[in-house]
């Protein structure tokens, strides 16, 4: 069966249009991650996934179905402001989800018992959202959907958040999950992308990039060659001392450089999935 | 002239922020220190900048007026227009008139805040309530750029139009330090300091903290020990700190910043324990 269900959905707000004819599915024991700039419709498309908020066009199931609180009963759903009470304590929070859920209280991991009578202001942001993954999957959620997961926390805990979420996927469970960090593009099994409240791409992380390519400049001056493209309109970005230009012919650039007096190793390469999206966020711009 | 904190000591009550931590910022040049909630970034960029009293150790900076600061918190008034908060904060640094209007215009240009003037800080999406920030710390020209987490939950869009504002300042001569979550981040800067709980894990430029690293990577399916395991993809990474105990039938691979802060941060005594 498949669990999350978008069929040509679309969501306008008056004459604003959030989200446009989009199709797509989570299955069981897959990691779908879902990518794309702000204001680009993934919030919206969520909302609409869980039945928070009505679809204007098309149709949405949850685990076969329109999606009501009965069937959310079945979804666990972490946000990105986590969804705890930042006064009740660890323990009581969890105490408040199982009453929710009608299910008994989860046993705390042992890395939340020493912080079990304490706020949950009180605690790193680390074991903040730890907590909030104990409260989502302590009813046995058959589907997950993450937004923002592991935002603000360090490479050890982001490695333990996504031990759970595989661990999940083991297990059966389907897992939609937001993030900015492109890095973690690479822990899902397909990426969605969004842009201006459409699906633009869809599949591995090579799809995602499609055709967009971008240039390396290798230089001695690496300051005066992100200076001079900088100058010339380019989209430069610094990766070490490398310059990269996203979306460009590495002859332009090789000229660019050539015309202020600099010599550089210039050779095309892919493009990284944030640049997809810069040029993406650029063309929108200029239409 | 290099900025820098040297084996710096601060302690709040009982907590040890930071226990002798150096860090150094040469003009010209971003430095990324990274590490997670809690590693001591914030106190020490709030050392740097003054704002926070060191046991020990010592703090070579330039005077206020030549420091430009973006806290962690938003950086912005929120009930102040774009315009307005750039206004306030040129008027603190004597700014006034067409010098003032015409650096104000030029920077928000280059953020893209040009047409968002109107609006209220509190009105902008996170990325661009940043980039007001940055802007803001920008407007007096400083020698010393200090960014606390100006990429924490930014869209990549925006965090790609900020890391090109922050080269852009390192390219004009400033010398720029940032604290960051991300480690692709980490990995462009021009030498990076990775944090945890106060104490320095590993310093040095990229090529300096890999090549030191001690121990083998194993890429493999079913680790054999699963508290020094962790996943990538479909796979794990599995880290042996007597790189000859590695078993013969794994693959090692070239470790990246990732690999190395997770094996330092477990060697110092950390877990990973998965939730469920």
């Amino acid at each position: 069966m498949v669990l999350l269900r978008a069929s040509g959905v679309g969501r306008t707000f008056g004459s604003f249009t959030a989200v446009q004819d989009v199709t797509m599915r989570v299955g069981p024991g897959e990691v779908v991650g879902l990518l794309g700039a702000n204001g680009a419709g993934k919030t919206t498309l969520i909302r609409m996934l869980l039945g928070l908020l009505d679809t204007t066009a098309g149709e949405v199931e949850l685990l076969g179905g329109p999606p009501d609180r009965e069937l959310r009963r079945r979804l666990g759903y972490v946000p990105q402001g986590l969804g705890l009470y930042r006064d009740l304590s660890v323990a009581e929070n969890l105490a408040f989800t199982s009453q929710a859920y009608g299910t008994p209280p989860p046993a705390l991991p042992e890395s939340l018992r020493p912080v079990a009578g304490r706020l949950v202001a009180e605690i790193p942001l680390g074991l903040q959202r730890q907590l909030a993954f104990v409260a989502a999957l302590a009813h046995r959620p058959e589907v997950l959907v993450l937004d923002e997961p592991t935002s603000g926390v360090d490479a050890l805990a982001r490695a333990a958040l996504w031990d759970t979420i595989h661990e999940q996927a083991e297990k059966g469970v389907g897992v939609l999950v937001t993030t900015h960090n492109m890095a973690e593009a690479e822990q899902c099994d397909r990426l969605l992308l969004m842009s201006q409240a459409r699906l633009v791409a869809e599949g591995s992380e090579a799809d995602i990039i499609g055709s967009t390519t971008a240039v390396a400049v290798r230089t001695g001056d690496w300051a005066r060659a992100f200076a001079v493209l900088n100058q010339a309109g380019q989209p430069v970005m610094l990766a070490g001392r490398d310059v990269r230009v996203a979306d460009a012919d590495p002859g332009q650039v090789r000229s660019v450089l050539a015309a202020a007096g600099l010599a550089a190793d210039v050779v095309g390469v892919p493009a990284t999935i944030e640049e997809r999206m810069m040029v993406l966020a650029r063309a929108a711009e200029r239409a | 002239m290099t900025y820098a904190v040297r084996s710096a000591v601060v302690r709040f009550g009982d907590t040890l922020a930071l226990d002798e931590v150096s860090l150094l910022v040469e003009p010209g040049s971003v430095v990324a220190v990274v590490g997670g909630d809690g590693a001591g970034k914030t106190t020490l960029l709030r050392s740097l900048v003054g704002e926070v009293a060191l046991e020990r150790g010592q703090v070579d900076a330039p005077a206020p007026t030549k420091i430009g600061y973006l806290p962690a918190s938003a950086g912005s008034w929120p009930a102040l227009t774009v315009a307005q908060n750039m206004d306030f904060v040129g008027g603190i640094y004597g700014l006034s008139g067409k010098a003032l209007a015409s650096r104000r215009d030029e920077l928000l240009e280059r953020a893209a805040l040009q047409h968002s003037t109107g609006q209220l800080a509190s009105q902008l999406s996170g990325g661009m309530r940043r980039k007001l920030g940055f802007s803001m710390a920008m407007l007096h020209n400083p020698a010393l750029l200090v960014l606390d987490e100006p990429s924490t939950g930014v869209d990549p869009v925006s965090r790609v139009d900020l890391w090109r504002l922050v080269s852009e300042a390192a390219a004009a001569g400033a010398a720029v330090v940032m604290t960051t979550t991300y480690l692709d981040e980490a990995e462009r800067a021009a030498s990076l300091l990775a944090l945890d709980g106060g104490r320095t894990l590993a310093s040095g430029t990229l090529q300096d903290v890999l090549g030191t690293f001690d121990g083998a990577i194993a890429r493999t399916a079913t680790p054999q020990r699963r508290h020094w395991a962790w996943r990538r993809g479909r796979e794990y990474h599995e880290y042996w700190p007597a790189a000859t105990d590695l078993p013969p039938d794994d693959i090692a691979v070239i470790p990246d910043l990732e690999d190395v802060v997770i094996a330092l941060s477990l060697l110092r005594g950390h877990d990973l324990e998965p939730v469920s």
